[in-house]
């Protein structure tokens, strides 16, 4: 049971915590200058958006959850059974993005969470 | 530049980066927290000590530095690529962490796991044949 609830903060705050900070990124837009004084300015603005925080604050929940799922359960199970945040996250990205997620991709995330359905009856 | 070959180019450097940052960070981090081990009880004394244990990993803390780069990485790609693109095609790591896994750690892998990881790859494959942006600049 502790486990099935890690996992849901996992998804859940792993999901929300990124769609925010995917936000937060495309408000400050493409970045065309990799070199370290530029990244460094491009890291001073992004910490002024908003969503980027909550996003970060979201993804550190979803990291320590992390954390205690792995002391418990090998990785190569861990890992996979996360891969459910993709129907999450298309669904977020659709509604909370306003990205068109097409029918192929909506059939990839379909796969992909039959996939984890398989490795979560590897369980046992 | 929506369908310029650069574009593409450039997306899948950066997706090859989150492909092997993410699962090498995982797999230190499994590791780590195996050594760790979990909490014994919710009481404050008890999550303190593991969060004490936690920050005194070495491995963890290698975790910790692939995972931020994969980070860096990942919210970059994301300034010119769509999430829903993105994430789905990160998930070539779900295969590389099982083989970590098997190598490094001498985790069991059964042959249902595999297939489970198979048909995730598989959905990958599928998203990947998307194009990767589906917005107009702002």
């Amino acid at each position: 049971m502790l486990e099935l609830i890690l996992l849901i903060c996992v998804i859940g705050a792993g999901t929300w915590g990124e769609l925010c900070v995917s936000r937060a990124m495309k408000a400050l837009g493409e970045v065309h200058d990799f070199r370290p004084a530029a990244l460094v300015q491009f890291a001073w603005r992004a910490a002024r958006v908003g969503w980027m925080w909550v996003g970060i604050s979201l993804m550190t929940v979803a990291f320590f959850s992390l954390l205690a799922l792995l002391s418990m359960e090998n990785v190569s199970f861990v890992v996979p059974v996360t891969a459910l945040s993709y129907a999450a996250g298309a669904i977020g990205a659709a509604l909370f993005l306003r990205e068109k997620v097409t029918k192929q991709r909506w059939l990839g995330v379909l796969v992909v969470c039959l996939g984890v359905t398989l490795v979560w009856l590897s369980r046992h | 530049m929506k369908n310029s070959p650069g574009l593409h180019l450039k997306t899948y450097i950066f997706l090859l980066f989150i492909a092997l940052f993410a699962p090498l960070g995982n797999v230190l981090l499994s590791k780590g927290m195996k050594g760790v081990g979990s909490a014994k009880n919710w009481q404050p004394q008890a999550l303190l000590h593991v969060v004490t244990q936690v920050l005194r990993s070495g491995y963890i803390w290698f975790g910790i530095g692939c995972l931020l780069a994969f980070f860096v990485a990942y919210m970059l790609v994301l300034t010119w690529a769509d999430y829903s693109f993105v994430q789905p095609a990160s998930a070539f790591s779900y295969a590389i962490v099982a083989i970590l896994g098997l190598l490094l750690l001498g985790e069991k892998v059964s042959p249902l796991r595999w297939s489970g990881i198979a048909v995730i790859c598989l959905g990958v494959l599928i998203v990947s044949d998307t194009h990767p942006r589906t917005t107009e600049k702002e």
